[in-house]
């Protein structure tokens, strides 16, 4: 069947079987391969993107369902040619080891603070509590999602 | 792009989706699936593949018996050792027998992976199913065998002494004998295993996920008889290693490129995370029997530790975790009378290679318990137990008289164990804890205070190398073999580079792992690759300036003596003259033919020669190979506390505060440094309270998910205070040990002792869930 999504603002259209998921359509039809599949049970949040502004884990939908919505994944978070407050946060404050669970948290935290601009410390840790990481012991990626809130005030 | 200031190097094309791990690579390359056993110990009587031929898309089936020689050899013993006198290795596809849930028994190759995998579901195995041998004690009491010929399932019997303990134990004033278990548990990167391979007819590139492609690239050509020089083998972005990515050739990583070869086509296989749990290596689980004799003041005199280890189905990796808990044990502690026997046995379950730590929490979590209940025999206070048995620091160089797992003496090369004491105590709040747990208790809380200390050989030989070139822009590019799995080696090592050539990180680009670029290392695990890539990288760029201040004075006619690398070029200490990096990369390499105005300045009509000295002297282009190889490890160290709350209702174990004292010699770049130390005890919390690999009677792992594996999310994860102790290593000029490892070492240890002091009752297993406290809370009373 052909599938027609919107993303990163760009409409992108292909053919895929009904069982095709939403993570292997991005990353294999697409050519998308930013978004990261850790655990294929919606478990771990690497896969996660954005559908319609609200994040959601690739893995654990049909690139059918998501037809006709839109998508942002990693490759789209940057604005033009700077990084977003997000990225930019995770990079100052070493919030990222080996790079595969962040485009997860840096989707995950960028619809959080969209929502919730000045989030308390319990609130970070609530927001990024569905997201694993194995690297970084999560304590600078904390710190970076604090960051990310100031840059974004300023 | 941006100007902001992002930590490291790698970081840039992480955070904007554009790093390309294995499983990005090779778009519409074929893929294979692995029909793997569902039993842990079973005769294959017959595998029908009929069923899969009706997939559309199928390629290829394929079982042990299509395998050619040396494919479908059983697999390398990577470290013999003499004491492994009944090592196995398991064949690449099962071969009559299956030894663990997930061994690999069939290769499918489709289209594409939902192909492949719609295929694997169709063959048919027919099992006869045999009995298992699950756990330690089962293993040990071998009613049953894993392998046929391996009487008592006993792979290895290793003996360590220094002194005679049994003397020493019957001697001493004090004696205590008790028993300490570790659970089996693993590496889990966020990525699994992968692997995608080309074959060009003559020419064999493969991308592995691995810690190690020099060794991974010998081993193919080895089994698959491709010359090396035909052979490439490239780590891409490794998403996390932690140990379980050094061991190798895995099965896949041989078949995927054989069949690549076979069907002259691409081939891929990315590891799903089920397959990660029942296919790639575990680590941790062994037993302890340990007895200790020591003095009125709480000094050690005599020890003796007796340890089963779990090493899994088959031994590809030798006995090396088991080497390294027998030696590791002793930590900071001058131990005078020391013997240690491991038995290694054969279990059911997946094999058991290194996770970060790599034995030595198990070492450290029976020194540390030992420490413990001497001072509580003795009612003496935990800190001044360890501080009267350690090393002082004027006695370093400090040899144990063991032999180390690189084969090398077990002798410490520097630290200051007394001075990290004093930091954690005033860290963690030791002294005034009496008061705080006093306070808790009035408001029905039960807290407890705990305390690990460890030493860690780091940096193991036998060598690592790098490749320095600057190339005529002034851009210089390093290579070394050693892979990274994000530690950000490519940051430390420019640092390293650039410290030496007195350019701007922004103006070096390092490559790691990649056999096309550097072709001679070992790969990495053990904490070693600052120490033994950064000092490569130094002694590199090191004779790069050397030639660059050569050729400058040559071309500037000034004394060498006279010229500095500082600003991207070689300059007169007095100012008078300078030369641009670049300009002598030209200038090195005399050209005949020019193409541009910058190479032209290397051309043979260009300047005016000595006719009496040949156009090269030496050897051409700004660049040089430099190798480090130490005489033995360098000895890292810390000290870790924490302070728990256990619930008295519910047995929930919370981990109020966490510190940690590390010192690991010179720091390369600190902000890197307390990454690893965050990530390490992430790990180590993990496997003292959240993390198991539980198998039933079976060999079945009932957890094989994200969903029933516990691992912490940031809401487990406890604020980590550090401090850090820089005493360096005489051992190499950078002055640095490794710090990768630190993290995970002490915490089952820490984590026991606050439980313990929060209770009054031993704890001497771990992991501890609070149904576990519970049970030993009925126990106790």
């Amino acid at each position: 069947m052909r599938i027609t999504l919107h993303v990163n603002g760009v409409p992108r259209s292909a053919e895929a079987e009904p069982r095709v998921l939403l993570s292997d359509f991005l990353r294999g039809e697409l050519g998308l391969p930013g978004t990261h599949v850790g655990c294929e049970h919606g478990v771990c949040g690497a896969c996660t993107v954005l559908l319609d502004d609200r994040p959601v884990r690739s893995c654990l939908m049909l690139a059918a369902t998501a037809d006709g919505h839109h998508v942002t994944t990693v490759e789209g978070l940057a604005e033009e040619a700077a990084l977003s407050p997000v990225q930019q946060a995770f990079g100052e404050c070493h919030g990222l080891q080996c790079g595969f669970c962040t485009p997860g948290f840096l989707t995950t935290v960028t619809a959080f603070l969209e929502a919730h601009p000045k989030p308390t410390d319990e609130e970070i840790l609530d927001a990024v509590s569905g997201n694993l990481c194995r690297c970084t012991g999560y304590q600078n990626i904390v710190k970076a999602v604090r960051r990310a809130s100031e840059l974004m005030e300023s | 792009m941006t100007d902001v200031a992002l930590s490291r190097k790698e970081d840039h094309r992480l955070l904007t989706g554009r790093g390309r791990f294995l499983d990005d690579l090779g778009r519409g390359a074929l893929c294979a699936a692995f029909v793997r056993s569902p039993h842990a110990h079973a005769r294959i009587r017959d595998i029908d593949v009929a069923g899969a031929l009706a997939v559309e898309g199928l390629v290829a089936v394929y079982t042990w018996e299509d395998l050619p020689a040396g494919v479908r050899d059983p697999l390398p013993l990577l470290i013999p050792h003499p004491s492994l006198t009944h090592g196995r290795t398991p064949y690449a596809l099962a071969r009559e027998f299956v030894r663990h849930v997930g061994e690999p028994v069939a290769m499918v190759i489709a289209a594409d992976r939902y192909l492949a995998e719609d295929a694997a579901a169709r063959i048919d195995v027919d099992y006869e199913v045999l009995r298992p041998v699950v756990g330690i004690e089962t293993a040990a009491a071998a009613e049953h065998l894993v392998h046929a010929d391996v009487p008592g399932n006993l792979g290895a019997r290793l003996e360590q002494s220094v002194g005679d303990a049994a003397a020493a134990i019957a001697a001493a004033p004090h004696r205590l004998a008790f028993r300490l278990d570790i659970e089996r548990s693993a590496s889990m990167p966020l990525e699994g295993k992968g692997v995608y391979a080309r074959w060009d007819g003559e020419d064999l590139r493969v991308y592995s996920s691995t810690q190690t492609t020099t060794s991974v690239r010998m081993a193919l050509s080895a089994k698959l008889g491709v010359p090396l020089p035909h052979i490439e083998v490239i780590a891409p972005d490794v998403g996390g290693g932690f140990g379980v990515k050094i061991m190798h050739p895995w099965p896949e990583e041989v078949l995927v490129p054989w069949a690549a070869m076979t069907l002259g086509r691409e081939v891929k296989w990315a590891e799903d995370r089920r397959e990660h749990f029942i296919s790639s290596a575990h680590e941790r689980a062994q037993i302890h029997h340990v007895e200790v004799g020591f003095d009125d003041d709480g000094r050690v005199l005599g020890l003796d530790v007796r340890i089963l280890h779990d090493h899994g189905a088959y031994t590809p990796y030798g006995i090396i975790l088991p080497i390294v808990t027998s030696t590791q044990l002793l930590g900071p502690y001058k131990i005078p009378s020391y013997h240690a026997t491991v038995d290694s046995l054969y279990t059911n379950a997946v094999i058991v290679t290194p996770y970060r730590g790599a034995g030595r929490p198990q070492g450290v979590f029976c020194a540390e318990r030992t420490m413990d209940k001497i001072a509580a025999h003795l009612d003496l206070d935990r800190a001044v137990v360890r501080r009267r048995n350690f090393i002082e620091p004027d006695e370093f160089p400090y040899d144990h008289g063991l032999t180390f797992q690189d084969g090398r003496p077990l002798i410490y090369d520097s630290g200051d164990y007394p001075q990290s004491l004093e930091k954690i105590k005033a860290l963690i709040g030791w002294d005034g804890f009496a008061a705080r747990r006093e306070a808790a208790a009035a408001e029905g809380r039960r807290i407890g205070i705990g305390l690990g200390c460890y030493v860690e050989g780091t940096g193991v030989g036998p060598y690592e190398g790098a490749h320095v070139q600057v190339v005529s822009n002034g851009h210089v590019y390093v290579a070394t073999g050693l892979t990274s799995q994000g530690q950000g080696h490519q940051t430390v090592l420019a640092q390293v580079a650039a410290a030496e050539l007195g350019i701007g990180t922004e103006q070096i680009t390092v490559t790691t792992g990649d056999t096309r670029r550097f072709g001679y290392s070992v790969g990495t695990f053990a904490s070693r690759a600052a120490v033994m890539s950064g000092n490569a990288v130094a002694v590199a760029a090191g004779k790069v300036k050397e030639k660059a201040i050569a050729l400058a004075a040559k071309v500037l006619g000034a004394d060498p003596g006279s010229l500095e690398c500082a600003g991207g070029e070689v300059r007169a200490r007095d100012g008078s003259a300078a030369i641009g990096l670049g300009t002598l990369a030209v200038l090195s390499n005399p050209l005949r033919y020019s193409f541009d105005e910058e190479s032209a300045r290397a051309g043979q009509f260009a300047g005016v020669p000595d006719p009496d000295t040949p156009p090269l002297e030496g050897e051409p282009g700004l660049e040089a190979t430099g190798y480090y190889s130490p005489i033995r490890s360098t000895f890292a160290s810390g000290m870790h506390a924490a302070v728990v709350e256990c619930d008295p209702e519910t047995a929930e174990i919370t981990v109020l505060d966490y510190a940690v004292v590390h010192d690991c010699g010179r720091m390369i770049n600190p902000q890197l440094v307390e990454g690893q130390v965050h990530g390490g005890v992430a790990q180590g919390i993990a496997g003292a309270l959240y993390e198991r690999m539980a198998y039933d009677e079976h060999g079945q792992l009932l957890n094989a998910s994200f969903m029933d594996f516990l691992m912490p999310y940031a809401t487990e994860v406890p604020a980590i205070d550090t401090d850090h102790l820089e005493t360096p290593s005489p051992l190499n000029p950078l002055g640095v040990k490794g710090a990768g490892e630190a993290g995970v070492i002490p915490v089952s240890a820490v984590i026991a002792s606050a439980i313990e002091d929060a209770e009054g009752f031993a704890i001497d297993a771990m992991p501890i869930s609070p149904s576990q406290l519970h049970h030993l809370r009925g126990a106790a009373r």
